[in-house]
């Protein structure tokens, strides 16, 4: 038996005798020779978000942004969302959106009253609002301990003493309500399903006192966030600006940094990402929220940085490589940086993906928008970028001598020395 | 280059227990068990960081100051005094008016003022009324308006006022570490955070309720403190007497000795204002309603040389003497009352609530078990994210991954001990913020290592692809740290609480990231390449 073991390239002996991982050893690929293929990808992605964004109206700006009512709500059991819908109608709220929230089981829903619905009146307490009318089994002149705050515990059971203390009523009794709300909260999950969950928390005298005066409803809120019109509108134009001015900045660091063309294919392409990840929102139906703004404009800067690592390579290789054309230079740079581009996006891909599967419901849509946007921004800046300076100096050769696109020696204007080099030839 | 390493170790040492002790301050015999369980539940963090109010849970209010009620309340006034004062003068006119109380409240409009009567109008507003610019139209018109620095003096005012006194309520609920203040960028507007209350109707209802005025008779203080109050008494406080502390303002500490009666509470006020006293120094002018000054006089006349105190929500603001009786109109002055002072108090005594309406433009309620929760996800999320870039460094590099994975390691101790320092707020997106650092700090590493391993492949020696490979990598890594951090400046601006928390925690990461990725990771290195025999490789 002769049989061999081979490496395939993917594993590097090293003279020690080290094996080291290593993914694309000295890839050649013609990335500028597929740039259709890559133009019409991103056209097809683009376009399906802004034809998405055109049906919906624009985004589908999150609470924050479009004001309303939010109400996060947690049942001991599967609830009914018609069940739901006609409690709330039943008490005037006609227009709420309801929807289930986490994984199934989790028992979760979320009313959604619109803007319209929050009036100023109604900012005064639609929680409360929304609390009454779904609690189905009120047991009159009871409060509801799954929704009673630590004050409301601590208050009833000052007012009602059932230990008899003599001394510091006031702060034992705020401890033990923190200690039982506490534990609802912490331990229970916000809820408790009986009385009998107080068992070994509380003083049995406790319990016996908080059943006289409370009640278990079948449902907790855990989270209201209520925003009124005002905000919104200012948070919205705050959004936008920002959005404009990152991508300013970008566009300015660049320039100084290398040329101004090079600035110009950044923002190109981190406008192309930020475009399609705010499609990837609208397609799916996701609400873009204050976060969701935050992952864009860190995408905006991250995603520069493939960029910038290509750039830099073809900068150097410029000065490397004067007769080569430019075409052959940026493909090469493109193949010489292709593992540190698709490692360096891997590693932060990893871990956004980590937030994303583990990161719990509130992170949601920002882990949503980095997990797309890392995606899009590593391929934008070998797909579209390098190529947009490729494509800028053919316009630019086709314009001024005709007939002698192609050539070699082209040049791309280059910090420095290029530039005066430029100048000498022209000279 | 021994002796250099051995400088640079040292610093490095000097980095890790800085910010370690920023972390976990003084070590108090931590156990890896009560550390991993401190991790999960975010009690780690309990000393230097706090945890911001989407991970502990609590109620988080946003209010809009009505800011234009203090200026209709000042030109209100100044109404007054300029109908009074022509009136004195003697000058007819035909109509005083606010056209725009609800646009332009610092307007008032004075129509068909006789040509001879203009000059006493301009002395008028000269001497009574400095804040204020008069201008003279057609048709005998004149135009008063507020002075635009007096306008925003006064709405600031507003909202400084609004704050303290909200303060002064929300002390009443007995909140850890509240948080109100000014919010956005000169709109108004109060942003109140309080930790662990998930019961907003309550905090409003306390906001909204108008503060309780109150003027009693001062019978001794201020005293450094209850003790001291008691000890000046031999130990036992007069019947009719109970102590009460001063305003939350003061620098010090104050207690005062005061009646438990009032003399005149704020239903009884009428209105109040700001003047000058015979000797030019500011005093406060206020008029009492006629029942209120009938008692008035009849507790001064009783105890002429006595002291009054003006008591706010249960705490002392002032205190001057009973020079005469007064009935309805009275006025405090003393020589201690600086101008801001008097208008302070006079503000006080004529709203007896906020110095302007309050409205809600948001309002969020974090349950602590959404925090709970929450916590424990993001924890979660950044322990996984970081043992898969920490495991993947290893793997793909081998010995150099060991060195990418101790400046990872660093990185993250600088930015919790820089949180932990700074008393930052770590939010959700901050948990995020740390994540991300993890997988653009370790970018770092990746673009030197390939860098390296180029220059390996080229033909060099390991020194010198280690020297050339931090060389040409640097560049590079400036650049990409330098548009992350600018976007995430832009962030820090427009961001709000949360969002802001994750501005400053990648931000940071970022710039920690560049000492360590490139520094430490450079020191590593050279002390590896120390240790081998020249022409051995380097395990990359």
């Amino acid at each position: 038996m002769n049989k061999e073991w081979r490496t395939t390239g993917d594993v590097r002996r090293t003279t020690k005798g080290f094996c080291s991982v290593e993914f694309f050893k000295n890839p050649n690929i013609d990335f500028l020779g597929k740039k259709w293929y890559f133009i019409a990808f991103s056209l097809i992605f683009s376009v399906a978000g802004v034809i998405s964004l055109i049906v919906h109206r624009g985004p589908n700006w999150g609470i924050e942004f479009r004001g309303g009512t939010l109400v996060y709500v947690k049942y001991t059991h599967t609830p009914s969302l018609d069940a739901l819908r006609s409690e709330l109608d039943r008490v005037g709220i006609h227009n709420a959106r309801l929807q289930t929230l986490g994984r199934a089981g989790s028992n979760q829903v979320l009313v959604d009253l619109p803007q319209e619905t929050t009036t100023e009146a109604a900012l005064e307490n639609p929680r409360d609002q929304i609390v009454a009318a779904l609690t189905t089994n009120k047991v009159p002149n009871k409060q509801d301990l799954n929704n009673a705050s630590v004050l409301a515990v601590s208050k009833y059971l000052l007012d009602n003493d059932p230990l008899h203390l003599a001394t510091d009523a006031q702060k034992r009794y705020s401890d033990i309500a923190q200690s039982i709300t506490d534990f609802r909260d912490k331990s229970r999950g916000g809820l408790f399903s009986s009385f009998n969950d107080l068992n070994g928390v509380a003083d049995p005298a406790v319990v016996a006192s908080l059943q006289n005066g409370f009640f278990l409803s079948d449902f907790g809120v855990y989270n209201t966030v209520i925003v009124g019109p005002q905000v919104g509108a200012q948070l919205r134009g705050q959004a936008l600006r920002a959005t404009l001015y990152s991508l300013l900045g970008m566009l300015i660091y660049l320039a100084v940094r290398f040329e101004w063309i090079y600035g110009v294919a950044a923002v190109i392409t981190v406008f192309h990402d930020t475009l399609i990840t705010v499609g990837a929102f609208s397609l799916t139906d996701k609400p873009i929220s204050l976060t969701v703004i935050a992952a864009i404009l860190t995408l905006i800067g991250y995603s520069n940085n493939d960029t910038i690592v290509v750039f830099d390579r073809i900068r150097e290789n410029l000065k490397l490589m004067r007769r080569e054309k430019l075409s052959d230079i940026v493909n090469r740079s493109i193949n010489q940086t292709l593992s540190r581009t698709i490692l360096t996006a891997g590693l932060t891909f990893l871990t956004v993906l980590a937030l994303y599967l583990f990161g719990g419901e509130v992170l949601h849509g920002f882990s949503f928008a980095l997990v797309i946007g890392i995606l899009i921004g590593t391929y934008s800046s070998i797909a579209i970028a390098a190529p947009i300076l490729v494509a800028y100096q053919d316009w630019r050769s086709n314009r001024s001598t005709p007939g002698f696109a192609g050539q070699g020696g082209t040049k791309v204007p280059q910090s420095g020395s290029g530039r005066r080099e430029k100048a000498k030839a022209r000279a | 280059m021994n002796k250099d390493l051995g400088w640079k170790v040292i610093l490095i040492v000097a980095v890790i227990l800085l910010f370690a002790y920023g972390i976990f301050g003084i070590p108090s015999g931590v156990s890896g068990g009560a550390l991993a369980d401190g991790l999960l539940s975010g009690g780690m963090f309990r000393n230097g960081i706090h945890l911001g109010l989407d991970l502990k849970g609590g109620t988080n209010l946003i209010l809009q100051v009505q800011v234009n009620d203090a200026i209709n309340v000042d030109s209100d006034n100044a109404v007054e005094i300029l109908k009074d004062g022509l009136r004195k003068a003697k000058v007819n006119y035909a109509e005083i008016t606010k056209p725009d109380p609800a646009n332009h409240p610092e307007q008032i409009v004075l129509k068909g003022v006789p040509p001879d009567g203009s000059s006493a109008l301009r002395d008028l507003i000269q001497n009574k009324l400095p804040e204020y610019d008069s201008a003279s139209g057609a048709n005998d018109t004149w135009t008063v308006t507020m002075k635009p620095t007096a306008v925003s003096d006064t709405k600031n005012q507003a909202v400084t006022q609004a704050i303290e006194t909200i303060r002064n309520r929300i002390d009443q609920l007995g909140v850890t570490e509240p948080v109100i203040e000014e919010h956005g960028l000169g709109q108004y507007q109060i942003l109140v955070q309080l930790p662990g209350v998930d019961d907003p109707a309550r905090v409003k209802e306390l906001i909204q309720s108008t503060a309780m005025l109150e003027i009693k008779q001062s019978l001794g203080g201020p005293y450094s403190s209850q003790d001291a109050a008691l000890q000046e008494h031999n130990g036992v406080l007069p019947n009719d007497a109970m102590l009460m502390q001063g305003h939350t303002g003061s620098a010090n500490d104050e207690w005062y000795l005061v009646s438990r009666v009032s003399a005149v509470r704020g239903k009884d006020l009428r209105d109040a204002s700001t003047g000058t006293d015979e000797n030019g120094q500011p005093e406060v002018n206020f008029v009492l309603t006629n029942e209120g000054g009938q008692r008035f006089y009849n507790f001064t006349s009783q105890h002429i040389g006595d002291s009054l105190a003006v008591v706010l929500d249960n705490k002392v603001q002032e205190v001057a003497n009973i020079k005469e009786p007064i009935r309805d109109q009275g006025r405090i002055s003393g020589g201690r009352m600086t101008q801001q002072q008097a208008k302070d108090l006079a503000m006080i005594l004529r709203s007896g609530a906020l110095p302007a309406g309050i409205k809600y433009l948001d309002e969020e309620v974090v349950g602590p078990s959404l925090g709970a929760d929450s916590i424990r996800a993001g924890v979660r999320a950044a322990v996984y994210g970081m043992v898969a870039v920490l495991i993947f460094m290893l793997i793909y590099y081998r010995a150099a991954g060991v060195n990418a994975d101790l400046a990872l390691i660093l990185n993250l101790v600088i930015l919790l001990g820089f949180l932990g320092f700074t008393g930052a707020t770590l939010t959700l997106p901050g948990i995020a913020g740390v994540i991300l650092t993890v997988g653009m700090g370790v970018d770092s590493n990746v673009l030197i290592f390939e860098r390296i391993r180029e220059e390996l492949r080229n033909g060099k020696t390991p020194p010198s692809a280690v020297e050339q490979g931090f060389g040409h990598a640097w560049v590079t890594i400036v650049d990409t740290h330098v548009t992350t951090i600018v976007s995430a400046a832009i962030l820090f601006l427009f961001g709000t609480g949360p969002v802001k928390g994750f501005a400053v925690t990648l931000t940071f990461g970022l710039l920690a990231n560049l000492f360590t990725a490139v520094f430490v990771s450079r020191v590593i290195f050279d002390w590896v390449l120390s240790r081998k025999r020249i022409g051995e490789a380097l395990s990359i």
